[in-house]
């Protein structure tokens, strides 16, 4: 209180700034003293410019990216970036095609979605739809434990249990593999997408399931024909979200799916991502500077606009949903 | 007090299409709906007025089984259809749902197209049928046809909310059911919509019996033969509308009507 | 019930509901499952690894020495430098957002810039991190530089963590202090932020917990696989619990890969602490509103 006391009796704002006997003066002064709105000022400010670190991150990660790219791209057309099919610049010949980075890449992402969203998509109906509160109280733990568990788990896992896995099933498969990779991301993203398409699920009011139910049909039917049609727009930003996600997965790529830059479809051979070659440049003794060194900015750039795009399509997606709803 | 071992009926010499005997709903440990036995007439429209949370909807809602959809309700009593009990082990819901179609409070069409709104009960319940004439007769019931015979194909939210709600209506006639539950169908509409509704359930009760929950008493007096009149989940009074607005038997029945709680 | 123009076959419904609702039974019994085998398989092969020496061990190459001790020790550094430099960051910017931003493009800039930059991967933070922190700032290869990129990874999560633990504190009890004269900030500061404050570490452990397990951004900085001694300084060089796991994991020998699980057993006790710290606060939280 003893705050107010003072802006109350000392007249040093500039409403009352009167040298005279502090008692002569206005008993109330409506002005603000200016220490104290100084301060109020600062505080202002300094949040403000908390909030302004964020853009710098952009603005940093957009600067670095462009600027170390740019040195690359006057050396190595970027014709021949975009389009080249071989991947070597370790090599004595080398090649700065980033398509097979691309393929390997985009064969991790639709591997892993062949496992992630039908899983995901179906226990997210579960969640939504079906589960009682008790059982409800058992799946979600699980998919947070799920989705808390480092990637570089998942690397040690694909390497230990689901390689020799592969490997039994499919005898003559080398110890890298791009299924072993795409199974682990499969699995780590599971609970993403199921947490994302239910809450597009709850967000399906329940009057649309009652009219539903009210003309005959059944759970099921409510379920797949009316709830999830009705939510499809938010499954598909969870989708998109996901595939984003696999496309910058890193450490359980670089550990099972092998570094082997190859134009293949055959998820059985070993391959290489963008974000594994990103990893494998840095772990080793490539000098500063270099071109070979400066592929890594390139293909972060290429990485972090494929991201970025499909980022914002997901959330464009999801607030033309929620207008739908709310 | 009308509660208890009396069935209440009313329209002497009528077809009887519903009747509750000792009719009680719980939510959890509360008791919702207290030993109603009453029985609704074919052909009529018998309407539930009330205080809000009387239990009226409820009510209505026994008749077609949503409150199974709510996990804390508990149902104990018969409802009678067609000499079977509904709530019997070995009854369907979800055949008891075609049977006795439902229009809710506030309009709920699907987010698809006006068409594929009427064609959904028609696709899960097998209908044999020419898919499209049966579109249009229920709009052509539901009073709607005209309005929207040139975009069938466009989306159903759309429509006006007095057209979203007469859409509804349509939809559930589509699936042909016997009687129709209104749960207070105009509530959320505008006095021009909800005439054309009003107007429509005159039509309707050549085919159909309807039961519809109002807290709107004219709207009761308008459209309604019977009218029963539920205070604290209890059935206070059952009978002829007119009489029952007019000359009503029970004293909360007239300090209601009278606008004296509620 | 019989009616020639609606055939419901309900018998065939029922069945095609009850074989989809096992097909989600599968799905969601695969996650068990999965979590189950997980825990087995690195359980099986690192818990015979546990044991004091191998806490308390610097990395070896031969396996039967090696331990944990630095990677345990610079993640315990890389945690408090984290926390330090993202706490004060990121509930900054989310009291800027909610009780001082006006609606205008540039918030709107903020917000979305911020969703955004959550869906960045890390490794991309690692490039931004080599690029800034340890050349163009000149932290070199050390634990600060580590930190200031995990710290920016992870600053979205808590700026939105923290935005969602504001918009729950109601607005009746900004209005009460408004009411008696406090200025923005005092009612922010002694009003506000107490009873949003659980929220916030809530969200903020739960970011936390993701920076200790995150591998790639730290191999782009460089953190060095083979430390035989503990930071004692920000400045130092350093090695964190995930890449001494990526190390032994890569390594063609087994015995590495059995270190690499009783690493990985060390690292899960500790998120599973962190999780549940979280939780107790998140429980105490909700039950107050």
């Amino acid at each position: 209180m003893s705050h107010r006391e003072a802006a109350l009796t000392t007249p040093s704002g500039p409403g009352g700034a009167s040298a005279g006997d502090p008692r002569s003066a206005t008993p109330l002064d409506l002005g603000h003293r200016a220490s104290r709105r100084w301060g109020e000022r600062v505080i202002a400010l300094v949040l403000f410019g908390c909030g302004l670190i964020s853009v710098l991150t952009t603005v940093g990660i957009v600067v670095v990216l462009v600027t170390e790219s740019a040195g690359f791209f006057r050396e190595v057309p970027i014709a021949e970036f975009l389009t080249g099919t071989r991947w070597s610049p370790m090599y004595s010949e080398q090649h700065f095609g980033i398509l097979p980075l691309l393929n390997g890449t985009l064969l991790i992402a639709a591997g892993s979605m062949l496992i992630a969203l039908p899983v995901g998509l179906t226990s997210a109906i579960y969640l939504s739809e079906y589960a009682s509160p008790k059982v409800r109280g058992i799946i979600k733990p699980v998919l947070e434990v799920l989705a808390g568990i480092p990637t570089v788990v998942y690397g040690y896992f694909a390497l230990t249990f689901v390689t020799p896995f592969i490997r039994m099933v499919f005898p003559g498969t080398g110890i890298f593999n791009a299924a072993s990779g795409a199974i682990v991301v499969g699995i780590m993203i599971i609970p993403m997408v199921a947490s994302l398409s239910e809450d597009a699920l709850n967000a399906v009011p329940l009057s649309l399931r009652e009219a539903a139910y009210g003309l005959g049909a059944t759970k099921f039917e409510v379920s797949t024909r009316v709830v999830v049609p009705a939510a499809l727009s938010g499954i598909v930003a969870s989708f998109i979200l996901a595939i984003s996600r696999a496309i910058g997965e890193t450490m359980a790529v670089t550990l099972a799916a092998g570094a082997t830059p190859r134009m293949t479809l055959n998820l059985l051979e070993s391959i290489q991502t963008m974000t594994a070659y990103i990893v494998q440049v840095s772990l080793g003794e490539t000098p500063h500077g270099t071109l070979e060194y400066k592929t890594i900015f390139a293909v972060g750039l290429v990485l972090f606009l494929i991201t970025l795009a499909m980022n914002l399509l997901s959330q464009r997606i999801t607030r033309r949903f929620r207008e739908e709803y709310e | 007090m009308a509660s208890g071992d009396t069935v209440h009926q009313v329209g002497e010499g009528l077809d009887t299409a519903l009747e509750t005997r000792a009719l009680s709903v719980f939510y959890g440990a509360a008791q919702a709906v207290k030993e109603i036995s009453l029985t609704i007439p074919r052909n009529r429209v018998v309407a539930f007025i009330g205080p809000s949370g009387c239990g009226k909807s409820t009510f209505l809602r026994c008749f077609n089984r949503m409150n199974d959809l709510i996990p804390v309700a508990r149902i104990e009593g018969d409802v009678m259809f067609q000499g079977a009990n509904l709530y019997a082990p070995d009854v369907d819901a979800v055949e008891v749902r075609r049977r006795i179609g439902m229009v809710f409070q506030k309009p709920n069409p699907f987010p698809k197209s006006i068409y594929d709104n009427i064609a959904f009960g028609l696709k899960v319940n097998g209908f044999q049928g020419d898919m499209a004439e049966q579109v249009e007769r229920s709009l052509r019931s539901a009073a709607l046809w005209d309005e929207v015979k040139d975009r069938l194909q466009e989306s159903a939210l759309g429509l006006s909310g007095g057209q979203q709600q007469r859409l509804c209506i349509a939809r559930a006639l589509a699936v042909e059911p016997e009687i129709l539950l209104m749960d207070e169908p105009a509530s959320a509409l505008d006095p021009i919509a909800t005439g054309k509704i009003e107007d429509l359930i005159g039509d309707l009760k050549k085919d159909y019996t309807i039961v519809i929950v109002t807290h709107n008493m004219q709207q009761a007096a308008r459209v309604s033969d019977y009218t029963a009149f539920l205070y604290l989940g209890e059935l206070i009074e059952y009978g002829d509308t007119e009489r029952l607005f007019t000359n009503p038997t029970e004293e909360r029945t007239e300090q209601y009507i009278t606008g004296r709680f509620g | 019930m019989n009616d020639a123009r609606f055939l419901p076959k309900q018998a065939k419904r029922k069945r095609a509901g009850a074989i989809f609702q096992a097909v989600c039974l599968v799905s969601i019994g695969f996650s068990i499952a999965v979590l189950a085998i997980l825990i087995v398989d690195v359980s099986r092969d690192g818990l015979r690894w546990l044991s004091w020496d191998f806490l308390s061990r610097y990395p070896s190459r031969i396996p039967a020495r090696a331990g944990i001790k630095s990677a345990i020790l610079g993640s315990l550094w890389m945690m408090a430098l984290t926390a330090g430099i993202s706490f004060p960051l990121g509930v900054g910017a989310a009291i800027y957002l909610e009780e001082y931003a006006p609606r205008n493009w540039f918030t709107r800039l903020l917000q979305t810039n911020i969703s955004n930059l959550a869906g960045v991967p890390s490794i991309v933070y690692g490039i931004l991190g080599l690029a800034i922190f340890v050349r163009f700032f000149g932290f070199g290869r050390s634990v600060l530089a580590g930190a200031a990129t995990l710290a920016l990874l992870i600053l979205p999560v808590v700026i939105i963590a923290s935005q969602e633990a504001l918009k729950a504190v109601p607005n009746s009890l900004r209005e009460a202090s408004y009411g008696v004269g406090a200025t923005k900030w005092q009612t922010i500061r002694y009003q506000v932020l107490p009873v949003a404050l659980p929220g916030i570490l809530t969200g903020t452990i739960l970011s936390l917990s993701r920076a200790i397990g995150e591998t790639a951004p730290l191999i782009m900085i460089g953190a060095l696989t083979f430390i035989a001694f503990a930071p004692t300084s920000p400045m130092d060089p350093f090695t964190v619990l995930p890449i001494q796991i990526f190390n032994w994991t890569a390594k063609p020998q087994a015995d590495f890969h059995d270190l690499a699980a009783g690493a990985i057993i060390v690292l899960l006790v500790v998120l599973l602490v962190m999780n549940a710290a979280a939780i107790v606060l998140r429980n105490r939280y909700q039950k107050r509103f």
